[in-house]
């Protein structure tokens, strides 16, 4: 004892000496915190001192690290995590709406470059008659899809002749001309570019679906660089344009679209101009609309050249300028917006303007020559120094009123509020003079955007009741004009999570409506629809399953295979990928049975691999998506896929091998025997295959193998290890990934034997995957954790735990803890019975070292691990307890508060074993220890030490504990003040206990004091502080006798505060049930005549706890207390009754075949009154208390009382004894043959029962 | 519907129909009340053994025809439905 105390004691006073330094640190001299910034220039800290290049930076800092103060201050951190944080991202209410678009990755959002198909031709509604030209059917979609195929082939084909051209010139020539300026200019070759230009030109705008936002879809080989990703906002219009669509390089350096925006910043504007909108493009001819901006509606998201193109997509209302040319990020929109504003005021003057400022006499209006042609080419008018005739001197401007501002315009008739990004849709409502001289069809779409943007951005009730309207109209409406609205709303760009669950819950709703109408439209919202189902928000995807499976119901099969199935072949990886999943929805609406026909020839195409590769996804899809409802049609599927793994195509082999994956793990533990004739080609295929495909074959196998049986599983196995054994050098952390995996599911079969795995598999396995490296990857991590635990399960402990142990004392601290954790969950699992003399000692040592070493462990790995090892070791551990405690109380003194936490939470892990050893002597010691770091002030580590004090007290008892209790308890009364939830928590249980066991070793007046502290506790948040609290006070009455408590404990029930009133009330019913009611009853009942409501209410209450913890102790009681219920369900007060009735309701059932019926008839002629109370809690306790009577008294009485009003001439009191009867009836139904009363037979109808009066 | 049926099993009183086919309501009319109860008895009578047995010595009848006929009866227990006062 002695040296440890004097350790103790200079620890201690290191300590001291310590914190008197902290203040000497020259960061604490007072100086004027405004002027010169507290602590080290905080003010600018919120700031961004440069401005990102990128915008990839602003992704790095979105979760910044809380500063570093002088190190040995990390207390307010600590502290800090442990607030309860409001106004941060964990307050889930009130966050701000995030867009949607602003969680998605680049891929998600390539959903924005699908364009909304127009609508189709409905064979089923057209009969037998040929559809009009105009109408697109399914045969023109495939041409177009054929179409656009073969473009792609022909531009890949060019792709790939440029390359080739451009090698031969750089090694022709290999200094490239000066000119250049970045190597993107190599594609501009001008012969390249002219064979490029070609097809281009032709490309956007002959395409048969081409809108503009189509572009970048034309062209996907050629590879996009990232350039093009950013979307600086500059060159946004001009992000479509491919290398080869400028003009030649030479003539104007400016066309080109890098080259475009840093010439442009050393000129006049300042804006990125856009000058390909206005300019490039040949206008249609009748379609576009000449490029005036100052048009009609300046505030809107107008963009000059951008109208919907004629044709066929005119029936397709082009969502917006904005959304076709990609996504917008806020920033952009805000830029957007400000070019708009510089170009309205440098707006090229129209005649009437000009022919206000000029005089109108002496001057004469020119025809211009015929052989003028104005100057085409953007980079020479960009070029053009502006002359000083052509600025205007200032004129004050005429106000226009029309004219919109940003300040959002007062929308008409209670519509609700636009956002600026809402005025391309909804701009239209917002000129209501016009409304008369609109055509029905437009007044009908006029009523639909209104109700749709009541739908989007009104409140509830206003949501709610334009919902309804559009559901109940959709069939009036139809469904041309309600999709055509609907649809591009879902394609805007700035839409947010709630707007876009709103919308989709329109289309199901209309849907529904709708039925075989929406066959048309079917593609156009499969469009919107699909993204939904790669959403990463789960309730998105589920949505969009909906939506789908409604869809299907709604249009059928045919319509909806002739609908997507040219987008089975699709280029775009984007739109096969999305199209499989939805086929799969449909697969689960309608039924796998009714899809495989079609699945079959899909996978069997012979035209497009592309075909191929769906097909199978799409079996894929469906097995993940259904699980084991793929199980009767398991043999179908195979048979559908099975040829894939012996395909031509490489990635048609992989998705087959992925898909058998699925099912194999769907179907599991079942259906072996359908997977029997692709086992062959399986394990063929791991010899001849390398890479991403022997991944996913593996992957196949390896969920495969658990279906068999344990002969065949064995046999297997050893066939496929040879080969997972080679790959386990793979640097490939995919195929790491999956042969970890893969091993795991061998492993854990049946007939796969301990030997071999010991022989053949751990010495390549530990060789190869237990390195460094591996812990480095959280995936990886666990993965191997788990794999090593499964072999562990079969090898046994001694094998795996010997291969590791040695690492516990490696140098790397993430490694150190994978190796803790395995040997954590594999002594857990198994026990430490194998464990030998000499692994035991390096097992010691080892742990001892990993938890001396941490400097970090959010997920208690460590503490667990010890933990475990020391439980399982058991009294094995004897040996080792004085050099464990000695760490301990070593760590106890560490200046490091997450140290002494940890050290403190070892000691409540191995309390028990300690015990176990009779090291009950260390214990004593620890105790003291603990006892004396109850100054302890950082709450985590003061809740810790508590925990630590009461696992100690739990396991050596209450005499023996050192220091006495009655040391200890006075000790713990202030720190029950303590607010932090933790210390709370464990204090409260500590306290609990020793007032539970070892009342008596404290003094009554310190209890008292107790009891006036908990009354405090009764307020906390945690339910488990609280019901500790309760128990407690029930310990102390038992200990001191209930009078005192009773009495402060009914003091408290007139308190303002609810929560604590109840808790008050729980308490004293508590002290009843521990006391004995007697002790308790009369002075409860006495306080129900202080004549204030709360107390009367509390009284009450106590008395509803009290007779549902007391049970059959009630029948005692129930006559002393009837008359105060008598009293009670009598008065004014609704909660009064309330409170009564519920009160009756837990006596009737506690005293139920007691021989309490008289009371308890009693009480209910007094209950049943109340039956038609409103107020749902009112009306609640009654129907319980009646229920309680069902129960305590028999259905018959109930049914008597019951039967005076089921058939009442008012319907109002029909409806409640109904509402009795049926409870009644669902309650008891059998038991009330013999209670119903006698009917007499009418003219043709028997109702009487003549059985039951049968007598033998 | 009250506000406080929200809260209970009433709430859904077509559901509860569905489930509890003898539950009733407040439009129901005396015949059907009556056939509910009528098929409950039988069903009761039938449910126990002994009661169909005392039910076969008073009518002397075997039991296995009691049992047939009361289920006989629960087709139409207590005749036909009433004409319908078109009102």
């Amino acid at each position: 004892m002695d040296p440890l105390d004097d350790e103790l004691a200079r620890a201690q006073e290191e300590r001291r000496k310590l914190e008197e330094m902290v203040p000497m640190a020259p960061s604490a001299v007072a100086f004027d915190a405004d002027l010169y910034g507290a602590a080290g220039n905080k003010r600018f800290e919120g700031y961004v001192s440069s401005i990102p290049a990128t915008d990839d930076d602003a992704e790095d800092d979105v979760a910044p690290l809380p500063s570093r103060q002088v190190s040995s201050i990390t207390g307010h951190r600590i502290a800090m995590q442990d607030l309860p944080r409001d106004s941060e991202e964990d307050s889930v209410g009130f966050t701000k709406p995030q867009k949607i678009i602003d969680r998605e990755d680049e891929y998600r959002r390539r959903r924005l470059q699908r364009i909304i198909s127009p609508e189709r031709n409905d064979p089923f509604a057209m009969g037998e008659a040929t559809p009009d030209p105009s109408v697109r059917t399914y045969a023109d979609v495939m041409r177009e899809q054929a179409l656009q195929k073969q473009k792609e082939d022909l531009l890949k084909e060019i792709a790939k002749k440029k390359e080739e051209e451009k090698g031969k010139t750089v090694t022709q020539e290999p200094a490239p001309a000066p000119k250049r300026r970045n190597r993107w200019d190599q594609s501009q070759d001008a012969d390249a570019a002219g064979v490029a230009k070609k097809p281009k030109i032709g490309s956007d705008w002959d395409a048969p679906d081409a809108t503009p936002g189509r572009v970048s879809d034309a062209t996907p080989s050629v590879r996009r660089n990232r350039w093009d990703e950013t979307p600086t906002p500059g060159r946004l219009v001009d992000s479509d344009a491919t290398p080869g669509a400028g003009a030649t390089p030479g003539a104007t350096p400016a066309g080109m679209t890098w080259d475009a925006t840093p010439k442009l910043s050393g000129m006049a504007t300042p804006t990125p101009k856009r000058q390909r909108s206005r300019w490039d493009e040949t206008p249609a001819a009748g379609s576009a609309t000449p490029a005036t901006p100052s048009a009609t509606t300046p505030a809107v998201a107008y963009t000059p050249g951008v109208t919907p193109v004629g044709g066929v997509d005119l029936a397709t209302p082009t969502p917006s300028a904005l959304n076709l040319r990609g996504p917008m990020t806020p920033e952009q929109y805000n830029l957007l917006r400000w070019e708009r504003d510089i170009e309205e005021r440098n707006r090229v003057l129209t005649d009437e303007e000009l022919d206000a400022m000029f005089p109108q006499e002496g001057y004469k209006i020119l025809e211009p020559p015929a052989s003028y042609v104005p100057i085409r080419t953007p980079a020479r008018k960009l070029l053009a120094t502006p002359t000083p005739m052509g600025t205007p001197l200032y004129s004050i401007p005429e106000e226009n009123r029309g004219q919109q501002f940003d300040v959002p315009k007062e929308a008409p008739g209670g519509l609700p509020f636009m956002k600026p990004e809402d005025y391309q849709y909804f701009g239209s409502l917002l000129n209501e003079d016009e409304e008369e001289q609109l055509s029905p069809e437009e007044q009908k779409e006029r009523k639909i955007m209104r109700l749709l943007l009541k739908v989007k951005n009104g409140t509830p009730p206003q949501r709610k009741t334009a919902l309804r309207q559009l559901t109940d109209k959709a069939r009036e409406f139809g469904a041309g004009p309600l999709f055509n609205k609907i649809l591009p709303l879902l394609m805007q760009p700035t839409l947010e999570d709630q707007e876009r669950h709103l919308l989709v819950k329109v289309i199901d709703r209309v849907l529904y409506k709708l039925d075989e109408l929406v066959r048309p439209f079917v593609h156009k919202i499969l469009v919107v629809i699909e993204p939904l189902l790669i959403d990463e928000d789960y309730y998105a995807r589920v949505e969009g399953r909906e939506i789908i499976s409604n869809l299907s119901k709604a249009a059928g099969l045919a319509t909806m295979i002739a609908a997507m199935r040219p987008d089975i072949d699709n280029i775009d990886e984007y739109v096969r990928n999305t199209t499989a999943r939805a086929f799969s929805v449909v697969a689960s609406a309608l039924g796998i049975p009714a899809l495989l026909p079609f699945l079959k020839a899909v996978c069997q195409s012979k035209k497009s691999w592309q075909a191929r590769h769906t097909g199978i996804k799409i079996v894929q899809q469906i097995a993940i998506l259904m699980g084991c409802a793929v199980l009767p049609h398991l043999r179908s599927l195979v048979e559908i896929i099975e040829h894939g793994l012996v395909d031509e195509n490489q990635k048609v082999r992989t998705i087959t091998a992925l898909s058998l994956a699925a099912l194999a793990e769907a179907a599991a533990p079942y259906g072996i025997e359908s997977f029997d004739s692709v086992l062959k080609p399986l394990w063929k295929g791991i010899r001849a295959h390398r890479g991403k495909v022997l991944a996913a074959f593996l992957k196949a196998i390896g969920f495969i193998i658990p279906l068999m049986d344990a002969v065949y599983a064995s046999y297997y196995t050893k066939e496929v290890m040879p080969i997972l054994i080679k790959e386990f050098q793979s640097p490939d952390e995919e195929m790491k990934k999956i042969v970890l995996k893969v091993v795991k599911q061998c492993a854990s079969t049946e007939g796969v034997e301990a030997d071999y795995i010991r022989d053949s598999i751990l010495p390549e396995f530990f060789k190869h995957f237990w390195v460094r490296r591996m812990a480095l990857d959280r995936r990886n991590y666990k993965q191997l954790v788990e794999t090593t635990v499964e072999m562990a399960n079969k090898v046994g402990v001694a094998d795996i735990v010997g291969r590791v142990v040695e690492d516990l004392k490696d140098e790397s601290e993430p490694y150190r803890r994978m190796v803790m954790e395995t040997i954590e969950k594999v002594v857990a699992n198994l026990g430490a019975s194998d464990i030998d003399a000499r692994l035991e000692e390096l097992l010691i040592d080892g742990i001892l070292y990993a938890f001396q070493e941490q400097t970090s462990d959010d997920a208690n790995v460590m503490l667990n691990g010890f933990g475990a090892v020391v439980n399982a070791l058991g009294d094995r551990v004897k040996p080792y307890l004085p050099q464990i405690c000695g760490t301990i109380k070593w760590r106890l003194n560490n200046k490091s508060a997450k140290v002494r936490q940890q050290a403190a939470d070892l000691i409540s892990r191995i309390a028990i074993v300690m015990k176990q050893c009779q090291e009950e002597q260390l214990m004593g010691h620890l105790g003291v220890v603990l006892y004396e770091y109850l100054g302890e002030e950082y709450p985590e580590v003061l809740g810790s030490i508590l925990g630590a004090l009461k696992a100690i007290v739990n396991v050596i008892g209450m005499t023996k504990m050192t220091p006495p209790i009655k040391d200890l308890l006075p000790r713990l009364t202030p720190v029950l003040k303590n607010r932090h939830e933790k210390v709370q928590e464990n204090c409260i249980d500590l306290v609990g206990r020793i007032a539970d066991r070892g009342a008596e070793f404290v003094p009554a007046r310190e209890w008292m004091r107790i009891c006036f502290e908990l009354l405090e506790m009764l307020k906390a948040h945690k339910k488990g502080i609280r019901r500790a609290t309760v128990n407690t006070f029930g310990y102390i009455a038992k200990a001191i006798g209930p009078q005192d408590v009773l009495a402060t404990l009914l003091n408290n029930l007139k308190v303002q505060e609810r929560q604590n009133r109840v808790c008050t009330t729980v308490a004293i019913a508590i002290v009843a049930e521990t006391c004995s009611p007697f002790t308790v009853l009369p002075a409860l009942m006495n306080e129900y005549r202080v004549p204030e409501l709360n107390v009367q209410n509390g009284v009450l209450k106590s008395l509803s706890f009290l007779f549902e913890y007391i049970g059959e102790m009630g029948k005692d009681y129930i006559y002393a207390v009837t008359p105060l219920l008598e009293d009670a369900l009598m008065d004014r007060d609704l909660v009064h009754r309330q409170t009564a009735a519920s009160a009756v309701k837990h006596m009737a059932l506690g005293v139920a075949g007691l021989g309490c019926e008289d009371a308890l008839v009693h009480l209910l002629n007094y209950v049943w009154p109340n039956i038609f109370e409103t107020s749902p809690h009112v009306i609640n306790a009654v129907m319980e208390a009646i229920e309680g009577m069902r129960v305590a008294l028999g259905p018959a009485v109930v049914l008597n009382y019951c039967l005076q009003g089921l058939f009442h001439p008012a319907r109002k009191v029909r409806e409640v004894y109904w509402k009795i009867y049926n409870s009644l009836y669902i309650g008891a139904q059998d038991a009330l043959v013999a209670a119903y009363p006698v009917l007499d037979d009418e003219e043709s109808n028997t109702y009487s029962r003549p059985e039951l009066m049968m007598f033998v | 519907m009250q506000a406080s049926d929200r809260f209970n099993i009433n709430s859904q009183l077509e559901h509860l129909q569905a489930k509890y086919v003898g539950t009733g309501h407040a439009d129901q009319g005396r015949f059907e009340w009556a056939v509910n109860i009528n098929r409950d008895s039988y069903a009761s009578y039938i449910g126990r053994h002994p009661m169909l047995a005392y039910i076969a010595i008073a009518e002397n009848e075997s039991i296995g025809r009691e049992r047939y006929n009361f289920m006989q009866k629960m087709l139409l227990p207590c005749g036909p439905p009433p004409e319908k006062d078109e009102d």
